[in-house]
């Protein structure tokens, strides 16, 4: 993992509740072994005519929404499936970050884990980034936990401890547990299971 | 201090705790399907990593596999490709897998509690948000992503943080026509499909107590839909009767030891939760969804909501959109409504009890002309047990088509879809845009309201039917 290091973007707003994965990514494109490719699937039936072709109003099929890494989104980003997909075509597009007043437990999970990160901001705040002009530009900075409106306003975010340590030092969360074996081993033989053996 | 089920069951499932950080949680059992795993055993290879605890980890195909005749050999070849993936990644691994061509296939929620693998007591993962249904044994139960699944395959632990525990006390007694799916599709529409976010349910009151364990299913399955991580119910002698004598359960006296410590499980007296609901089940109706996510959704006897009534404008906006979508009239009523497309299935209602409850209704009548009707039982021993009831007789003789096991409609990823502008009642658990294929518009509704709108051609309330 790489860390994770402050960035100025414009913002692409999407002023709709409940974005459920099964828009962020369609089931359809869930057949894949690989985590590559996604990025263009993103927002797949939003995005694109029964052709294929994309269509010129939606958000990001304009050349200006193309560079940035920022999305704004309705309350409840993310409900839905628990498709990892969903972060991966997100982050492959080139979104670093998605602001919303609120996410869906599964999808915020997800994201930490793919250098993806959730925003959670106040209704006046998530008004006022809906109403920026498209030029203008926010800036993210994740060690101070501010989002920075053209203004100057500098809005605090939260972001639990342990998951901003391992973004900003780009350290990987299976890492950490492997380290905890001793305690892992404690435990296992502590516990009673119940299972009429599965082992083979 | 009295403690809630949900709090007995995370204390007794930390590993470590440490301050500054997540606590780390021990899975007893982990559910693998074809979809979510691929990239968590390749980033194991990557790393040089074996899975710690094959005899925990427990693996299907369901979600991508056809559901057309098992002598016919899968026609997609991404499919069958993940299939084949998984089938040699179990084999790789060391992992017990009930593959494509199992007697005992089926959808992984299924599967779990059909086997005795799920119990009480137990933390279940799987990369599947609809993992809470193993809830309904008091077994705390919870989706996962990718990530996480390598995590658990290699270390059989998760770092989680505490969720807030949630009652969900429902009472009083349902009428007929209305079924455990009325239930959750009601809590759903009142608490709306964010309001359960960080909280884990516990459903509770005379009304839960009096549903069987499939039903207790259908209710903890959907817990997802209204926002929550998990949601569960605690164990009681219904539940002990369904697990006795099931493959993987506790036999003689490590079952009654299994038994005795399941029994401290409940919810202790004067335990308090960060959160209530009360649903009064005697009031309730059968329900159906209009919108396009499952906290969309009204008794069947009312009308389409108008966007022009609702304050918030962004929530405005979600609805007009859902309605434009799902080309619905504000102020109408949906019954009466015409569908094209049923499907009766998916890990919220293909078990037995499911199938059942739809036969009775369409016993002795046809599927209207203008409606296919899907049937897909949640695993092949449910299959096998439908024909030998005579169900699939009641089906086929209806005009429905009668299924192999699988996810099917629920997902859309098998070939079993809607085509654009089609409407479906579906007993499934998801309404979103393009869920059932790409321009879909689903209902979503109890097996019973779903039958009894394939007898009519139209969005029905299973009442009028009933002699
Ligand atoms: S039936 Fe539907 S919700 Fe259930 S596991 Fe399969 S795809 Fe997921």
């Amino acid at each position: 993992m790489i860390k994770f290091t402050p960035f100025e973007s414009q913002i692409v707003p999407m002023p709709m509740d409940n974005i459920d994965t099964d828009q962020i990514i369609p089931a359809r494109f869930l057949k894949t072994i690989s985590k590559d490719g996604l990025g263009d699937q993103l927002f797949c039936d939003w995005r694109y005519d029964a052709a294929g072709t994309p269509k010129p109003d939606f958000i990001l099929n304009q050349d200006w929404a193309k560079q940035c890494q920022i999305l704004v989104a309705g309350d409840n980003f993310g409900c839905g499936s628990s498709r990892e997909h969903a972060p991966w075509a997100l982050t492959q597009y080139g979104f670093r970050a998605v602001v919303s007043t609120s996410f869906a437990d599964i999808f915020k999970s997800n994201a930490l884990k793919n250098s993806l990160v959730p925003v959670v901001v106040d209704s006046a705040t998530h008004q006022k980034l809906m109403a920026l002009p498209r030029d203008a530009k926010v800036a993210l900075d994740l060690a101070a936990q501010t989002l920075t409106l053209p203004d100057g306003t500098a809005i605090q975010f939260p972001v639990d401890a342990f998951s901003k340590y391992l973004l900003l030092e780009g350290v990987d969360e299976l890492g950490y547990i492997l380290q905890q074996d001793d305690a892992i081993k404690a435990y296992e033989a502590g516990r009673a299971s119940t299972l009429n053996t599965l082992a083979a | 201090m009295p403690k809630t089920i949900i709090e007995k069951l995370w204390d007794s499932h930390v590993v470590s705790e440490k301050e500054g950080a997540p606590a780390l949680l021990y899975i007893d059992l982990h559910l693998v399907h074809e979809v979510t795993s691929p990239q968590a055993f390749a980033g194991l290879r990557t790393r040089g990593l074996k899975v710690r605890r094959p005899d925990l980890t427990f693996a299907t195909t369901d979600h991508s596999t056809p559901t057309t005749p098992k002598n016919l050999p899968i026609i997609d070849p991404i499919a069958a490709a993940q299939v084949k993936q998984l089938e040699t990644n179990a084999a790789e691994f060391g992992i017990p897998l009930y593959g494509f061509h199992s007697d005992k296939q089926g959808i992984v929620h299924v599967i779990g509690p059909e086997n005795g693998l799920t119990q009480p007591g137990m933390t279940v993962v799987c990369g599947d948000s609809h993992t809470a249904t193993h809830g309904a044994f008091g077994a705390l139960a919870f989706g996962i992503g990718t990530s996480e699944v390598e995590m658990v395959l290699a270390t059989q632990c998760l770092p989680q943080r505490k969720s807030k525990t949630f009652e969900v006390r429902v009472d009083g007694t349902l009428r007929p026509g209305v079924a455990a799916k009325d239930i959750i599709l009601a809590l759903c529409a009142k608490v709306g499909i964010g309001g359960g976010t960080g909280s884990v349910f516990e459903y509770r009151g005379s009304a839960i107590s009096a549903l069987s364990m499939e039903e207790r299913m259908t209710v903890c399955n959907m817990s997802i839909e209204a926002g929550a991580r998990a949601g569960l119910v605690a164990p009681d002698d219904a539940t002990f009767e369904y697990l006795a004598g099931r493959k993987y359960s506790p036999q003689g006296a490590a079952w009654d030891a299994a038994v005795a410590r399941w029994k401290t499980l409940p919810t202790d007296e004067g335990a308090t939760y960060d959160q209530s609901v009360t649903i009064d089940a005697s009031t309730l109706e059968p329900m159906i969804t209009f919108g396009t996510n499952p906290g969309m959704g009204m008794a069947i006897s009312g009308a389409v909501p108008d966007p022009a009534n609702v304050a918030d404008p962004i929530e405005r906006e979600s609805l007009r959109k859902a309605l434009e979508y799902m080309a619905l009239t504000p102020g109408k009523p949906l019954a009466g409504q015409p569908i094209d497309v049923v499907f009766v299935g998916s890990c919220t209602n293909s078990r037995i009890s499911d199938l059942r409850a739809a036969a009775s209704v369409l016993k002795g009548r046809k599927v209207n002309s203008q409606v296919r009707m899907m049937v897909v039982p949640g695993s092949q021993p449910i299959k096998r047990q439908a024909e030998a009831e005579g169900l699939d007789r009641i089906f086929r003789d209806a005009g429905a088509e009668w299924r192999e096991a699988g996810c099917s409609m629920c997902i859309a990823m098998n070939g079993d879809q809607l085509t654009p502008g089609q409407y479906s009642v579906s007993t499934s658990n998801r309404n979103f845009e393009g869920r059932q294929g790409k321009g879909g518009r689903t209902f979503l509704a109890s097996p019973q309201t779903a039958a009894a709108s394939a007898i009519m051609g139209r969005v029905t309330d299973v009442r009028t039917l009933l002699g």
